[in-house]
């Protein structure tokens, strides 16, 4: 299998300090003053012209956020953040706001190439060979968006692919009708927060029967230090429509930890569908924990509509803590949601991570395949809930949630939580836990493999059913990149 | 041909500290097949997975070389890079590995090693269906995953396959016969001598003589309590047979 080769060539190349996305760039930046008050809520809200509504919106949720309490639920472990300690907003000084490709700092563009994101929308049209695939990218460097590309391209089919600060201006109507309306403003603590002090992010809209002509994807990149992170993506698909968005996010390694706490709203209406994939590669901190992203994420969709489905699919590998559950609110009958997760922890990273299905129609479907991998003194937990609302009659749910530890100091956890109240509905949970033995690998090596090809190709196998779930140019980078995580994992 | 190929020289080896091969002598020849008999305990699995280099098995004397070049200080992909083969006794599942990319992720690994060119698609494809054939190895079993949910006939005739696509120098069979019925036996024998040749060595660990009617070896060898202490040719087999270990245990106590 090529893939393998790949991936095992990856792991060649590296050094064992691995995170080869830690370069900063030296961009000036403009940035609200440090700590968190109604005024910094303000600043951010002027610097991006919102009408009064949002400002209000924003204004209300700090106020809210300032009586509730950080959640401790989950079996992560870290020192108290210092809320006053953080700057709140950062952008790069020569893009004001979101512009044509060719008004972009090039060092900014530099960026974007260094890490393998195709911004080079011209050449990918003209086809030039080595340009990239048509994707098109909304690039989001700390608090703003600075490139979107296929715009005009996208625009001819009615889709509306924009960032979330210019369709406050340019679709109000759709912003202010959906955003919150899946993940309210009281959800959680950090979802608080990421409503009064949010930056930027994505939005997209899909009109009725339309199938997005390309894969939308949003990359996210935290530069500035001391910076915390807080976009908002807001996903429509309307009545009988088709979109697969992507979203990769790496950053800087930085001794210290930064924050990052996003928000994403998916709502699809009748007989829509979004499948929402994320490679999840933020700065992991090093071999002894120090530094790395904290990356506390409130994703949710919103099965609105009848029939309409919801398919998440990740391959978390960064972070030094995650925090995160994207969840499907099966409200539509008929509908279904899926959630298919990679999650690999190494080093000292600690993962808390799952899904929620809340079965609210009738005769709706969910499917969650979690594949939990832990390495190093690493603690990875599977978190999930399952819920039949006394209404969802016929309701279904298939779980299967493997977790597969490397070495015997890391740890591995499954928490799941299944509620079924009407007596029509039937869920199925299984969960196994097992370890590469020494048996497995000496076999592999007997072959001719080595130690680190040995344990790549076990584990590719372990995630095969997940990655075969991811769009495939990213499957062969997901695949990569759980070769590099697991660097160094064979003792 | 009469270079020894296979040298086994006074290996002493412990597995958590208890001496299991206690000065153990044993040479092989290119072209010989040396069949390695003893009752349970003797040490013929730590023998098969000490010259392998399994993790775990401490050589505290002795050496172990294959064409004069001691091995011990070699990791086990190294080993077989230079062609050893060990067919395992039980081997292992590996979920989500389908057979067909574990075989040809081994052979280029090994080919690599040895700086040759990898296999193309093509190439790769002509020659396992070419080798599955002859064992009766049905396509299908090739997409699944590596022993997962295979028989122990099937297992058992998935490693001579392995070791007929990685055409090592020396192969080791670690009681390839165990767990199979007289049919698999004689497919997976028929296999092993297919790959004999002037150029090849085997050394055939087995409890019972009955694998050594299908392959015949040049040489027998009783091994008990960690020491080879009878040599002699195939009928020696034959006498193993007819009166048991008895007298080999009683004399290594």
């Amino acid at each position: 299998m090529a893939a393998v080769q790949e991936t095992v060539d990856r792991v060649k190349s590296v050094d064992v300090d691995a995170y080869k996305y830690g370069f900063v760039t030296d961009i000036a930046s403009d940035k609200a003053p440090k700590g968190l008050n109604d005024d910094t809520v303000r600043f951010i809200s002027a610097k991006k012209n919102e009408p009064l509504w949002l400002t209000e919106w924003r204004l209300d949720a700090y106020k809210r956020w300032l009586t509730m309490r950080e959640p401790d639920w989950a079996k992560v472990h870290y020192p108290k953040i210092d809320y006053q300690d953080l700057y709140y907003y950062s952008a790069p000084k020569s893009t004001p706001g979101p512009k044509s490709l060719d008004e972009v700092d090039p060092e900014l563009l530099r960026v974007y190439e260094k890490l393998g994101i195709p911004l080079r929308e011209r050449e990918i049209l003209l086809g030039v060979e080595g340009a990239g695939t048509r994707v098109a990218v909304d690039a989001v460097f700390d608090s703003v968006s600075v490139a979107t590309t296929f715009k005009a391209e996208l625009a001819k089919s009615g889709v509306i692919f924009c960032p979330i600060s210019e369709a406050v201006h340019s679709h109000p109507e759709l912003v202010k009708k959906y955003m919150g309306s899946v993940v309210p403003v009281t959800d959680n603590y950090f979802a608080t927060l990421n409503s009064a002090v949010f930056s930027d992010g994505s939005f997209v809209y899909i009109p009725p029967g339309v199938r997005c002509p390309m894969e939308l994807s949003t990359y996210f990149r935290i530069n500035e230090q001391n910076t915390g992170q807080f976009e908002r993506t807001l996903i429509i698909a309307d009545k009988g429509s088709y979109v697969s968005y992507l979203e990769g996010c790496t950053a800087p390694k930085r001794d210290e930890n930064q924050l990052h706490a996003a928000v994403v709203e998916l709502i699809a209406l009748d007989d829509a569908e979004i499948k929402y994939s994320t490679v999840q590669n933020w700065y992991p901190g090093d071999k002894d924990g120090k530094g790395g992203i904290y990356n506390f994420v409130t994703k949710r969709g919103d099965c609105r509509g009848a029939r309409s489905k919801i398919s998440w699919t990740q391959v978390e590998t960064g972070s030094a803590i995650t925090w995160k559950y994207p969840s499907c609110i099966l409200r539509g009958d008929s509908s279904r949601g899926e959630f298919y997760s990679i999650a690999i922890s190494n080093g000292r990273q600690q993962v808390d991570s799952g899904t929620k299905m809340l079965h609210l129609g009738k005769n709706t479907s969910s499917r969650v395949i979690s594949k939990g991998i832990a390495a190093g003194r690493s603690d990875n937990t599977y978190r999930g809930q399952i819920f039949a609302h006394r209404k969802a009659s016929g309701a279904r749910n298939f779980t299967n949630c493997d977790s597969l530890l490397i070495g015997d100091t890391c740890g591995a956890h499954t928490v799941p939580y299944i509620e079924a109240r009407n007596p029509s509905v039937m869920f199925e949970h299984e969960a196994t836990t097992s370890k590469i033995s020494e048996d497995q690998l000496f076999y592999c090596m007997q072959r001719g493999l080595s130690g680190e090809e040995a344990t790549a190709l076990i584990v590719n196998g372990f995630v095969r059913d997940v990655l075969q779930q991811l769009p495939m140019e990213f499957a062969v980078e997901a695949q990569k990149l759980i070769a590099v995580s697991l660097e160094g994992s064979v003792g | 041909m009469n270079k020894s190929m296979l040298e086994i020289r006074n290996l002493h080896a412990s597995v958590g500290g208890k001496e299991i091969l206690k000065g153990l002598t044993l040479s092989v020849k290119a072209g010989e097949v040396a069949a390695v008999m003893g009752p349970n305990g003797s040490g013929k699995s730590t023998l098969s997975y000490v010259i392998a280099g399994r993790a775990g098995y401490e050589v505290t004397q002795g050496d172990v070389l294959l064409d004069g070049e001691s091995v011990l200080a070699m990791a086990p992909n190294e080993r077989a890079a230079k062609g050893l083969f060990l067919a395992f006794q039980y081997p292992l599942e590996i979920p989500g590995v389908t057979t067909h990319t574990f075989l040809r992720t081994a052979m280029n690994a090994q080919r690599r090693a040895r700086g040759e060119a990898e296999l193309t698609t093509a190439d790769f494809m002509k020659v396992m269906n070419a080798a599955s054939g002859k064992l009766g190895i049905a396509r299908d079993m090739l997409r699944r995953g590596l022993n997962v949910g295979f028989s122990g006939g099937e297992k058992k005739r998935l490693e001579v396959l392995q070791m007929a696509l990685l055409e090592p120098r020396f192969g080791i069979l670690d009681e390839t016969d165990s767990g199979l019925d007289i049919d698999a036996l004689r497919i997976v024998a028929e296999g092993v001598n297919a790959l004999r040749t002037k150029e090849r060595g085997f050394l055939v660990i087995t409890h019972y003589q009955r694998l050594l009617d299908h392959i015949v070896p040049d040489s027998v060898h009783v091994l008990s309590a960690g020491r080879i202490v009878k040599s002699g040719g195939k009928e020696l087999a034959h006498e193993l047979e007819k009166n048991g270990y008895r007298d080999y245990v009683a004399d290594a106590a």
